[in-house]
């Protein structure tokens, strides 16, 4: 374990087989700290894949994965979740019959209060532990400007908003990586450039590390630090967003000609 | 209608009372499809009955009671609980079957479809609940804890988590907590209360067989939650005060002779049941709004 270790995250030969289907195939990446790493490729090339092997939701049937230097390889989602990996999901996984202010204060680790005694006795301990929680949700709601929405239902909002609560929901962990999965499908085009904008923030003040899953090209070619491009579960190509573009395999399993 | 008829619903108010709110808490909160919540009911009832026939004190009986309804739930809880779908609802069902096939069968412990017949008063430090009025005392004083207690659960960090396992458990680890632990908990406390209830109707009645702790009271209490509110310790405790009286009014309006009252009173049940999941699927008080201002 090297904490001074450049690579955040590290994904070696990850396989997973579903039945006979190799969906997953020796698929190899380091996502360097402090970086916006993106990960594209066709659809059914497995990127959601990864990304619930990563998490914990799958179990790989081969390779590793090792997370600031532990492998955390097998381990059930809430635990990889502890190590500081916060994720959102392909179709937004709000709690919908709940509200925005409570979402989020299900994101926060470690709470005192959801033991059952402690939380049932409201103990000073905790109520001050919920205290802050609200404190700091309220802060990273101003931030994407959704204050007014605190005790409003999940299901309520749009679905533009709902992406937004997860997002931020995520965050209030504090997690070291950020795994978004298509983190713009389903939102107009002024909102894409406030999410984006957010996210490079949260990289450029708090050093956050993202592994981003996406399919407007344009959204990842300006965002990410470096790719990696699937195609049937195996790692075609990396590399920067420039060096992307003018791979040969790449134009032909998945861009066709490249935007710039 | 006399004033005995009265306080004999009232106390049966508080014990069906308490079954509702904890089985709210396991079904309406976390989402659990718990079908054998009749089975902890009997196993508290049977487990208090015969501590307290053994001479040991109605106050230690009872807690014995909850442990073992609790302990029960847990040894339950262990297999399904960490499986995804409807596997607790069957395993649940099953149980409540066996817990009632134990209770006629295992004669030299239960006299099994016999019952048990003189059960002692509930008495605490010396003071017997041997009266129906004395004895809503103490059903109020239990109904009245496990509401606070259900209420302070509900609205604490802990049962904002039950809440998000019922609306989407995956994400709920997503966020870094163990949901089975969430579950095991809830189901144990859900399961203990039963098990209260079961202790008083035991030392109520003063009598019990297996027939008492049947599924259909399970539907019943099912019932009460659904339409009183998933989620809404109020909503279920109004119902059940509805649905008491009217099960057991039912009883006492002139029915002609063909008319089956125990059959009148489930189709009234399951109109009502169809008739509220199409005009108020939320229940009559649905769950309440938790604001932070």
């Amino acid at each position: 374990m090297n904490a001074s270790d450049a690579a955040l995250l590290k994904v070696e030969g990850l396989t997973k087989d579903f039945g006979g289907l190799r969906a997953v195939d020796r698929c190899s990446f380091e996502v360097p700290r402090g970086s916006i790493f993106g990960l594209i490729g066709p659809n059914g090339s497995g990127k959601t894949t990864v990304f619930n092997l990563v998490t914990g939701f799958l179990e790989p049937t081969e390779g590793r994965v090792f997370f600031n230097g532990h492998d955390i390889t097998g381990l059930r989602p809430y635990q990889i979740a502890r190590y500081g990996i916060a994720r959102t999901f392909q179709l937004v996984r709000t709690f919908n019959r709940m509200t925005v202010m409570e979402n989020l204060l299900l994101g926060v680790h470690h709470q005192p209060g959801e033991n059952l005694l402690w939380g049932a006795l409201r103990t000073p301990h905790v109520r001050q532990h919920e205290r802050q929680a609200i404190e700091r949700a309220r802060q990273l709601l101003a931030i994407v400007g959704l204050e007014h929405a605190a005790n409003e239902y999940c299901g309520n909002l749009s679905y533009a908003e709902q992406k937004m609560v997860e997002l931020t929901r995520a965050l209030m962990s504090d997690p070291q990586l950020v795994m978004l999965d298509e983190p713009t499908s389903g939102i107009n085009p002024t909102l894409v450039n406030r999410i984006l904008d957010y996210i490079r923030h949260l990289r450029e003040e708090q050093g956050k590390t993202f592994l981003v899953v996406e399919h407007d090209m344009r959204v990842i070619m300006n965002l990410c630090d470096r790719i990696a491009v699937l195609d049937y579960g195996q790692k075609i190509a990396e590399g920067t967003p420039a060096e992307i573009c003018a791979n040969a395999a790449v134009i032909d399993a998945y861009l066709g000609t490249c935007a710039p | 209608m006399e004033l005995a008829l009265i306080v004999h619903l009232l106390v049966v108010i508080t014990i069906y009372g308490i079954l509702a709110i904890s089985l709210n808490l396991v079904v309406g909160a976390t989402g659990l499809f718990n079908l054998g919540h009749a089975a902890f009911y009997g196993i508290g009832a049977y487990t208090s009955a015969l501590l307290v026939k053994a001479g040991v004190p109605w106050l230690l009986a009872v807690l014995a009671s909850m442990a073992m309804a609790g302990f029960v739930a847990f040894v339950i809880g262990i297999p399904t609980l960490r499986l995804v779908g409807d596997y607790l609802a069957v395993v649940t069902m099953g149980l409540g079957e066996i817990t009632r096939a134990v209770f006629k069968n295992w004669i030299s412990l239960t006299r099994g479809p016999m019952g048990l017949p003189g059960i002692p008063h509930a008495s605490i430090l010396g003071i017997e609940f041997d009266t129906a009025e004395k004895f809503l005392i103490l059903g109020v004083v239990c109904l009245v804890i496990v509401f606070v207690v259900a209420e302070r659960i509900l609205y604490s960090p802990f049962g904002r988590v039950l809440k998000g396992i019922r609306e989407d458990e995956a994400a709920v680890q997503a966020l870094g907590k163990n949901t089975y632990r969430f579950k095991m908990g809830i189901l144990i406390v859900g399961s203990a209360m039963a098990g209260l209830a079961g202790s008083l109707f035991a030392h109520y009645i003063t009598f019990i067989d297996p027939s008492s702790f049947v599924m259909w009271l399970t539907f019943f209490i099912f019932l009460i939650i659904v339409l009183g509110g998933l989620g809404n310790n109020l909503g279920a405790v109004v119902v059940t005060v509805v649905f008491v009286a009217l099960r057991e009014g039912l009883r006492f309006v002139g029915l002609p002779l063909w008319l089956n009252p125990a059959a009148l009173q489930q189709l009234i049940f399951g109109i009502l049941l169809i008739v509220a999941t199409i005009f108020v699927p939320r229940g009559l008080i649905p769950e309440r709004k938790v604001v932070y201002e």
